[in-house]
């Protein structure tokens, strides 16, 4: 069962490579702008012994990391404060229901005004970004916790801190691990746009040199790069959220399953 | 009462910020922060008149077209990939990948191959944006109750009468989820293609401005962008409010029980 899907995986990675070779090579489209497969894959493979690339991804990964850290700190904190008092939650709502939409590359321009082409700007995107994601996950979290339960922890005389110890956090664990799912993703666009766009070191930057000194098979090998760093990301996140909610009754089914 | 009361917990704290804001950038001298009552002087000096048929609009009605777009293909092939299960085994490892590409990198990368101009910022969303939309559609489709779709079965609802009664509706709370992801990062891609290169639109101006230091301006489209978010965001609340309406009285009554 689990063969006959990975078969038909590969079958299906082979296939679009093939696809994409073939479609450039007989002239389908123009070999300058979209460059057979192979070329694109010996370039990334170039890059991989080359110094020059894994600085820039680990600068990339550097940006990630800190403005992911920030954010989960900032949001868990401010998440649980709020989210633990009605008065405070019914007093943020409008204003959280503001901000949140604000797109973070509107920040751009500010970014660049306060900090120029310094990992700062980066790090202010992937913050504001990444911050609500986490942040709206914990306050939906902590409303989450069940009414008897609650009553029945202050009977049995919790403190409020052996509370939040057992039951509220264990309660908001699950919505954490979804926003911070969700923030690793936001995270990883937000640190390649800040290259792109603002010029701040890591492979965004990388891609907008090779795309104006017209090194196209660069450009893609660049571009699939960032795209398996994300896959590598996202599986590393599932192996994660697997491991801390392995007690959780939506990860106990899809064993089951 | 009720209404006056919530009325106040709505507008206390924005109204308390504004006021901190005004306080502390009466006597504040910095070139970088704005001033309320001039900042909206600016604003509408600087959006209301023909910068709204030059610049905004066209931004807008790109956006509308590649969300537009992205949503229509996105539930198309979802519900073409998730129905068929050897499709779905054979492009689920692409498709993860594409998903994992950061989107701004399309950028560049759609450049070459369609140059600068409106269909290069179109595709940019459509790209960008049909991934959420896509994987929610063929998740939703994965999870239909399988007792209804036997009794779909059974009274031999087929072809596209179960699209239209069972597979729809069925996937329709995932397909919002993805809608709302896509709904803002289109609005982020929007604005991206523009700052990279571009001679017009939002995104644009608002690096123009920067760029030539005319930081109130900048500050009003800044601002502009984020209500832009807002209103999105309450118009797809709204939306979703009556498409699903039946789906949240549904799940009333199942947490009441």
């Amino acid at each position: 069962m689990k063969a006959r899907k990975q078969v038909l995986g590969l079958a299906g990675i082979a296939g679009f490579l093939l696809l994409s070779e073939l479609s450039s090579r007989s002239g389908l489209v123009d070999s300058r702008f979209m460059p057979p497969a192979s070329d694109i894959v010996g370039a990334l493979m170039g890059n991989l012994v080359h110094h020059k690339f894994w600085i820039a991804a680990g600068q990339t990964m550097q940006a990630w990391a800190i403005g992911l850290a920030i954010s989960l700190v900032l949001g868990v904190l401010l998440g649980f404060v709020i989210g633990s008092s009605t008065v405070l939650r019914r007093l943020t709502n409008s204003t959280v229901e503001f901000l949140r939409p604000i797109p973070s590359v509107a920040l751009i321009p500010l970014a660049v005004l306060l900090f120029g082409v310094k990992i700062e700007s980066s790090l202010m995107l992937i913050i504001y970004a990444s911050f609500w994601q986490i942040f709206i996950q914990v306050l939906y979290g902590v409303a989450d916790v069940d009414n008897i339960a609650m009553q029945t922890a202050r009977s049995y005389g919790l403190n409020s801190l052996a509370r939040i110890r057992h039951l509220v956090f264990p309660t908001t664990l699950p919505y954490l691990m979804t926003g911070l799912r969700l923030a690793t993703a936001v995270a990883l666009i937000l640190a390649v746009t800040a290259g792109l766009v603002i010029g701040s070191p890591g492979l965004g930057r990388e891609i907008a040199l090779a795309q104006s000194g017209g090194a196209v098979p660069e450009m893609y090998a660049l571009a699939v790069a960032t795209g398996l760093i994300g896959v590598g990301i996202n599986i590393a996140m599932r192996k994660v959220e697997r491991r801390v909610l392995s007690w959780h009754s939506s990860v106990r089914s899809e064993a089951i399953a | 009462m009720n209404i006056l009361k919530r009325f106040l917990y709505a507008s206390a704290l924005p109204v308390v910020l504004v006021a901190i804001w005004w306080a502390t950038s009466s006597t504040s001298t910095n070139f970088f922060v704005p001033k309320p009552a001039p900042l909206v002087s600016t604003f509408v000096e600087t959006w209301v008149g023909e910068r709204i048929f030059s610049d905004v609009l066209p931004s807008i009605g790109r956006l509308l077209a590649g969300v537009a777009m992205a949503i229509l293909l996105g539930v198309l092939c979802g519900l073409l990939i998730g129905s068929v299960r050897w499709l779905r085994e054979l492009t689920e490892p692409i498709l993860e990948f594409f998903r994992a590409i950061p989107p701004p990198v399309l950028v560049p990368v759609l450049i070459l191959l369609l140059g600068v101009n409106d269909s290069m910022k179109v595709t940019v969303i459509v790209s960008g944006c049909i991934w959420p939309v896509l994987l929610n559609t063929i998740e939703g489709v994965r999870a239909i109750d399988s007792v209804l779709a036997d009794s779909a079965r059974t009274y031999g609802i087929t072809g596209p009468a179960r699209v239209r009664h069972l597979v729809l509706p069925s996937a329709l709370p995932q397909i919002m989820a993805g809608i709302r992801q896509c709904l803002s990062l289109g609005l982020i891609l929007m604005v991206i293609s523009e700052m990279f290169a571009s001679s017009s639109g939002l995104g644009f101006t608002i690096v123009q401005f920067q760029r030539s230091f005319a930081v109130p301006e900048m500050w009003s489209g800044i601002v502009l962008l984020g209500l832009i978010g807002v209103v999105m965001s309450f118009i797809f609340q709204w939306a979703e409010r009556r498409v699903l309406r039946w789906y949240h009285g549904l799940r009333e009554v199942e947490n009441a029980a």
